[in-house]
């Protein structure tokens, strides 16, 4: 296969060449304007003989198998396999593995006998798929070549090319996430084929280790999960963030002098970009201590080391960055006249922020706090490392508290069938999250854009 | 070059600078109580610096450093015991481009009187609001709708706006940088309109680049040139007879 490529590569590297030679000749000893250089020439041709031929054995090599697997069936000794079911497809499997040379052991002796057929078969697929790219290589490049003429406009068809190369990049990343989204859908619709959409969305009571198979919506209720990340994302770690991180913008667009501003933006910025992991040991082994002990001191004796306070304080406190520069953004954006307005008429600094600033500044703000929310609810590393895996619906920032992402994590790293209620349930959980996170993405964005547009 | 009698502001051997450039120098004028004062000049001259220094608003551009004597009826008001918050109740401005604040008509107008406490209770704040609107000649045009926002209102009602946001603290010196050169000509005929009618009872200084415009509105003239204060008079002598070429030069259009 990779021989083949640098074949491909080698003739497309002729076709470039040739084209170019060409081009050259039929440039020399004429004085007309050419649209394209040499090099478009040479790149049209080699496109041509590369592409095609790649996109060929792409299709190929992804067709291939079944094909390969429907011929074996023909052979004679797969009269005996098992009809239908796991066996048959164990069997054939393991005859692909001996067949590949990646296996040397094999269960099942009929898997022995189909090896060869097996062989013979890819033999012969890889074959006809090389011969038809070559084949597809020469044809298309021989075509391009015959267009090498002083009139065609090579260099239009390349832009044309890469313009196409773009949007298929483009594409990928959208088509790839609805995929994503898809498989989400699904896995969660089989989820609510077995566990009640109602038990599952408004049920409270959650341990997922204990299901009962007759009713598993019983263990199943997600309301503690929602109320955890709600308490922990929303509103501990926005009593940390969005005060601290608000003043801050404030400083930063009003007191600090440029030089402050110049040393402490890109500070608090690459505060934004410390792994998430790191916020983690820091509340793992330093803050949950720490307010556990405090809670001790101050007489509540039962309170978790695992406290919702750690994991939201520590996360208020990731999230600070991400809310003063929002913040900042949305001052910044109230044009200086405002403030000039207000000072004019006597007022101080503080009081212009209070009065025309910050109300001014306010859908931004909003907007940039529910961004910082959305964050904060689908936040996960922080909430494995520091959060309980005790679902409990408290009020108590001292009790433990658990959050949708740290039950996906705990739900599909323990060992169990990738069709049991339990580990579906992670992707039911996933998609409420997405969900929500969604939403809140679409208000603040909405939130944030309409507001820039009044200054415009 | 000052004007006896019943002088407001009196401004002696200004300098400022903005970092390294100076940009006003040595500029000396008295403002009379009960007049107009256009000041004119070429754009960059420093009409608005010069005008920024006599409520302090240079204070809040980094960089900007003002010398001399500015008296306000015969007190400094660069001197430490001056407060800045008084001053600036005392010496209203109206800005270049409309600037009123994202917020209802009323509260527009209400802003200077809160912070300044100025009203005991709602209906004294009330009561302001539609004196200073009836001054700024706007409230029979949005006394039905004080609760919309300000910025909603036309350019030339948002200008008014601003000036009765300016009345409402009960000044004793207007400055207007530039008031009517964002608004359209019948929008300007209003405010004109309304510089005559506050002249006496506020010392009013306008900065403008229409000549047309000071000789309409102004009793006094001054002519600035590149950071200097070329002269100051009676506006009808300065355009009818000026006694320095570069005033000459400057009022037939020569360079602008
Ligand atoms: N904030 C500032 N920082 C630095 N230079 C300034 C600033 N404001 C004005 N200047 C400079 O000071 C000079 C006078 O400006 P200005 O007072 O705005 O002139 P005018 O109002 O007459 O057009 C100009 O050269 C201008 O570039
Ligand atoms: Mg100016």
């Amino acid at each position: 296969m990779l021989a083949l490529f640098l074949v491909i590569a080698g003739l497309g590297l002729i076709g470039w060449l040739t084209a170019r030679l060409r081009a050259v000749s039929f440039r020399r000893g004429s004085t007309a304007r050419f649209s394209s250089l040499p090099s478009h020439f040479g790149g049209y041709v080699a496109l041509w003989t590369v592409l095609p031929a790649a996109l060929f054995l792409c299709v190929w090599s992804a067709t291939s198998p079944a094909l390969v697997t429907d011929r074996v069936l023909h052979d004679p000794a797969a009269a005996q396999l098992p009809p239908q079911g796991f066996n048959r497809a164990a069997i054939l499997s393991e005859a692909r593995s001996l067949a590949s040379g990646n296996s040397f052991g094999a269960f099942n002796p009929l898997s022995k006998k189909l090896a060869p057929a097996y062989a013979a078969a890819q033999t012969r697929n890889d074959w006809i798929g090389a011969a038809i790219a070559l084949l597809l290589s020469f044809a298309t490049g021989g075509f391009a070549y015959t267009r090498v003429r002083p009139d065609f406009r090579a260099r239009t068809k390349i832009e044309r090319l890469m313009m196409a190369g773009l949007l298929a990049a483009s594409l990928i990343a959208i088509l790839t996430t609805m995929g994503i989204v898809a498989s989400l859908l699904f896995e969660s619709w089989r989820f609510f084929n077995i566990v009640p959409i109602g038990d599952f969305l408004f049920g409270t009571h959650w341990s997922p280790q204990v299901i009962d198979p007759a009713d598993p919506g019983k263990t199943l209720g997600a309301v503690p999960l929602f109320w955890g990340t709600f308490f922990i994302g929303a509103v501990i770690a926005m009593l940390v963030a969005i005060p601290f991180g608000l003043m801050s913008a404030v400083y930063l667009t009003q007191y600090a002098t440029p030089t402050a501003r110049r040393w402490m933006k890109p500070i608090l910025e690459v505060l934004a970009g410390v792994p998430t992991v790191v916020y983690g040991y820091f509340a793992a082994l330093t803050v949950a201590p720490a307010v556990r002990d405090f809670a001790v001191s101050i007489g509540i004796t039962w309170a978790s080391s695992e406290s919702a306070l750690a994991a939201g304080l520590v996360m208020g406190v990731m999230i600070i960055p991400f809310v003063s520069s929002m913040a900042d953004d949305s001052l910044a954006a109230v044009p200086d006249a405002m403030r000039d307005g207000s000072l004019a008429m006597g007022a101080t600094a503080s009081e212009t922020i209070q009065r025309v600033l910050l109300p001014a500044a306010l859908p931004g703000v909003v907007g940039g706090v529910l961004l910082a929310v959305s964050r904060a609810v689908g936040e996960t590393m922080i909430v494995v490392m520091a959060a309980s895996g005790v679902a409990t619906l408290t009020l108590n920032p001292f009790a433990s508290a658990t959050t949708v992402t740290k039950q996906i994590v705990d739900l599909l790293t323990g060992e169990a069938e990738f069709d049991s209620p339990k580990t579906l349930a992670a992707f039911a959980l996933g998609l409420t999250l997405f969900i929500i996170t969604l939403l809140l993405n679409i208000v603040a964005l909405t939130v944030v854009k309409r507001y820039r547009e009044a200054y415009e | 070059m000052s004007i006896p009698n019943q002088s407001k502001i009196s401004a002696q051997h200004v300098n400022v600078w903005y970092g390294a450039k100076q940009a006003i120098a040595d500029v000396s004028l008295d403002f009379g109580q009960d007049h107009v004062t256009a000041l004119i000049g070429p754009s960059g001259c420093g009409k608005s610096t010069f005008l920024r220094t006599l409520n302090r608003m240079n204070d809040t551009i980094a960089g900007a450093k003002v010398e001399g004597d500015i008296t306000l009826d015969g007190e400094n008001i660069y001197s430490p015991d001056m407060d800045v918050v008084q001053l600036r109740a005392r010496v209203g401005m109206v800005f270049q481009k409309p600037n009123p604040f994202p917020k209802s008509i009323f509260e527009n107008v209400a802003y200077g009187p809160r912070i300044h406490g100025l009203a005991a209770n709602k209906p004294q704040l009330a009561e302001i609001v539609e004196k200073s609107l009836r001054r700024a000649g706007l409230w029979d045009e949005v006394k039905d709708r004080l609760t919309e926002s300000g910025t909603a209102l036309s350019g030339g009602q948002q200008q008014r706006l601003c000036i009765a946001r300016a009345i409402a603290v009960d000044p004793e010196v207007i400055l207007m940088d530039e008031p009517c050169s964002a608004l359209d000509p019948i929008a300007t005929a209003k405010i004109e309109e309304l510089i005559h009618e506050l002249k006496g009872r506020y010392a009013i200084v306008i900065v403008t680049h229409n000549m047309q415009q000071a000789a309409r509105v102004s009793q006094r003239t001054a002519f600035f040139h590149l950071g200097t204060l070329v002269e100051y008079g009676a506006t009808s002598d300065i355009f009818t007879n000026p006694r320095q070429e570069r005033t000459k030069d400057y009022i037939t259009g020569r360079y602008g």
